[in-house]
């Protein structure tokens, strides 16, 4: 085919896939197989869907994710390891017309932050929370985190996480849930297609949560990490569903918001 | 007024729209002044955070959006509230923290202490940085300085501690307070984060991986102290013309010392007061013009000796310095302190 043909056929093509407008036209620093990228873009297709690039504040946190704002191209105000939470409560206090989303690993949300994050959902403190679960800490090379769970393999639990010895995961999600002032909550995990689908719809939920007002929402995502479990990434998505899951079911953990909505 | 009601009121006539805090003495009264006073008045917001340090992210947080913010402690929370000031100072973000400091280290207990002198004045937390540090001696001073310190903060970007101490906070004095400002006639924050809206996004962020950046974000960080030493210097002086010693004291101490000199002097001896008011900057440049006329300086502190540290740095060798510190949250009388003023000046054959 001649380049002229190309060209003809090149503009007849309708596009059905591109970057979200919310995102940056940067490649993610990510390693191969990180559910990050992943989570990125689908935070960034709801905010177009839901047209909030103009209105949200995202609060990134230290970890992995801490360079969120070189790709994500809306305000976004970066929070000490673990303050995500408070910050966020700063922020949408000062602007409670505004959509504030904190962007937490587990060791930000569930170790350093565990006080920050449970008293924001208590207070029902009206902004969302995605909190990225891959069971270590990622940008330190692979430590033990609060959500690894028993038996698995990291730095600072040599021959596998023990009860004894380490302590037991933290199901964060399901505490966040007792509290009062948490109206949605639910875990998903990024292993197909399917299930990614799903977490977009999550996020949409929590971000509908906040616009009416009806309290503290959070996604937990349950996230590959290939390069600190020493997995290939499709050994890393089957290790979620079958090992992982089981220590933190998917699932909606907590949903008032029709009592909430009905109460207003 | 008492003194920590005096700082509620001269924070919201500043513009003060957000208050997070945590309950310790002696300092209660001013969260309990914010509760009671946001509770009716619009766009006011109080938490009691769970933490000193919530409530000083929740101060970045409100300040990213471009509101007055402040939080008040006493010493063992300030401390705690030091990952937060770090941030603040890197962020470029203003806040005002008050800090009514008591008898430490540890627990220490709840009497008035200069204790954190050190800790104010050289930032208190990681890395290379300065606050604003005001130190006032009186109810009128805490409204003025109060009120200020929100300009102060916003002009330079930067965080001011007011550094009072217990008795400052539970002293009740007559007080005129300013006039309430407009807050939308404040001046426009170009950088603060409101949502994208007809304009680029925008981060505010202090990781800064590559050196060369986080060096100059330093200098640039550096720059601006440079700028405030030279604008900002405050002290105030008592018969300082005729005198042999000089007294260097601040906050409370500045206020004993001075009923301690009106009693020397009584006697016929020759002894002055500096009281530098603004803690950092330090009015050096004052105390080596003094220096030149009277070489005799007897700095006190209710401390183990902390601010003697600057006289000796601004003398640069120029002056003979004699500490006396009660730490712990002792009080003396002026009239303690007038005996060992009286006693050093003797022993120095001044008089």
């Amino acid at each position: 085919m001649s380049d002229q043909g190309l060209d003809k056929d090149r503009k007849r093509m309708r596009k059905v896939f591109s970057r979200p407008k919310s995102l940056k036209e940067v490649p993610f620093h990510y390693c191969p197989g990180c559910g990050h990228s992943i989570l990125h873009r689908l935070i960034g297709e709801v905010i177009d869907e839901m047209d909030l690039q103009e209105r949200i504040i995202g609060v990134p946190p230290a970890g992995c994710a801490v360079l969120a704002y070189n790709y994500f191209d809306i305000d976004m105000g970066e929070a000490a390891h673990g303050r995500a939470g408070a910050l966020a409560t700063g922020l949408k206090r000062a602007l409670p017309d505004r959509v504030v989303f904190t962007y937490q690993g587990d060791g930000d949300i569930a170790a350093i932050g565990t006080a920050e994050t449970i008293h924001a959902a208590a207070r029902g403190e009206m902004f969302t929370t995605i909190f990225i679960n891959n069971g270590v800490y990622g940008m330190t090379g692979g430590q033990m985190a609060p959500t690894t769970i028993l038996g698995q393999h990291t730095t600072t639990s040599p021959g596998g996480r023990t009860g004894k010895r380490d302590g037991y995961p933290i199901n964060l999600s399901e505490m966040l849930a007792l509290a009062k002032g948490s109206v949605y909550i639910e875990r998903t995990a990024l292993t197909s297609p399917a299930n990614i689908l799903k977490t977009k719809k999550a996020i949409a939920k929590a971000f509908r949560t906040q616009l009416e007002e009806l309290g503290f929402s959070l996604v937990e995502v349950l996230s590959p990490c290939p390069t600190n479990w020493k997995m290939s990434p499709v050994e890393a998505w089957k290790w979620i569903d079958e090992v992982m899951a089981k220590s933190f079911p998917v699932g909606v953990i907590k949903d008032t918001t029709g009592e909430k909505r009905d109460a207003h | 007024m008492r003194g920590n009601h005096i700082i509620g009121e001269a924070a919201i006539r500043a513009g003060c729209r957000f208050y997070f805090g945590y309950p310790i003495t002696p300092q209660n009264e001013l969260p309990e002044y914010m509760a009671e006073r946001f509770s009716k008045l619009d766009g006011g917001v109080f938490i009691q955070a769970e933490s000193e340090i919530a409530a000083i992210n929740m101060v970045i947080g409100a300040s990213m959006a471009g509101g007055r913010a402040m939080t008040s402690s006493s010493s063992p929370g300030i401390s705690l509230k030091q990952e937060g000031i770090s941030f603040l100072a890197a962020l470029e973000l203003p806040a005002v923290i008050v800090n009514m400091s008591r008898g430490s280290p540890g627990l220490g207990n709840i009497a008035p202490a200069q204790s954190d002198y050190f800790q104010a004045t050289r930032g208190g937390g990681h890395g290379d940085y300065r606050n604003i540090v005001l130190g006032p001696n009186s109810g009128q001073e805490l409204a003025n300085l109060t009120f200020e310190a929100f300009d102060l903060a916003d002009t330079y970007r930067i965080p001011v501690v007011l550094l009072g101490d217990g008795m400052l906070g539970q002293m009740m004095e007559p007080v005129e307070f300013p006039l309430e400002v407009q807050i939308r006639k404040l001046p426009h924050k170009d950088w603060t984060l409101t949502g994208a809206k007809g304009r680029p996004s925008r981060f505010i962020r202090s990781l800064l991986l590559d050196p060369t950046e986080e060096e100059e974000h330093n200098w640039k960080l550096m720059r601006k102290y440079e700028r405030i030493s030279k604008d900002l210097v405050r002290y105030d002086t008592f018969a300082l013309d005729d005198s042999k010693m000089i007294v260097v004291a601040f906050g409370t101490a500045a206020r004993i010392a001075k009923g301690a000199i009106k009693r020397v002097r009584e006697q016929g001896l020759k002894v002055g007061l500096i009281r530098p008011i603004s803690l950092w900057p330090f009015p050096s440049k004052t105390i080596k013009e003094v220096a030149k006329r009277a070489r005799y300086f007897f700095v006190f502190e209710m401390n183990m000796g902390q601010m003697v540290e600057d006289v000796k740095l601004a003398l640069e060798g120029s002056g003979e310095v004699h500490f006396y510190g009660r730490p712990g949250g002792i009080i003396p009388t002026p009239l303690e302190l007038s005996r060992v003023i009286a006693s050093q000046y003797y022993q120095k054959r001044l008089g």
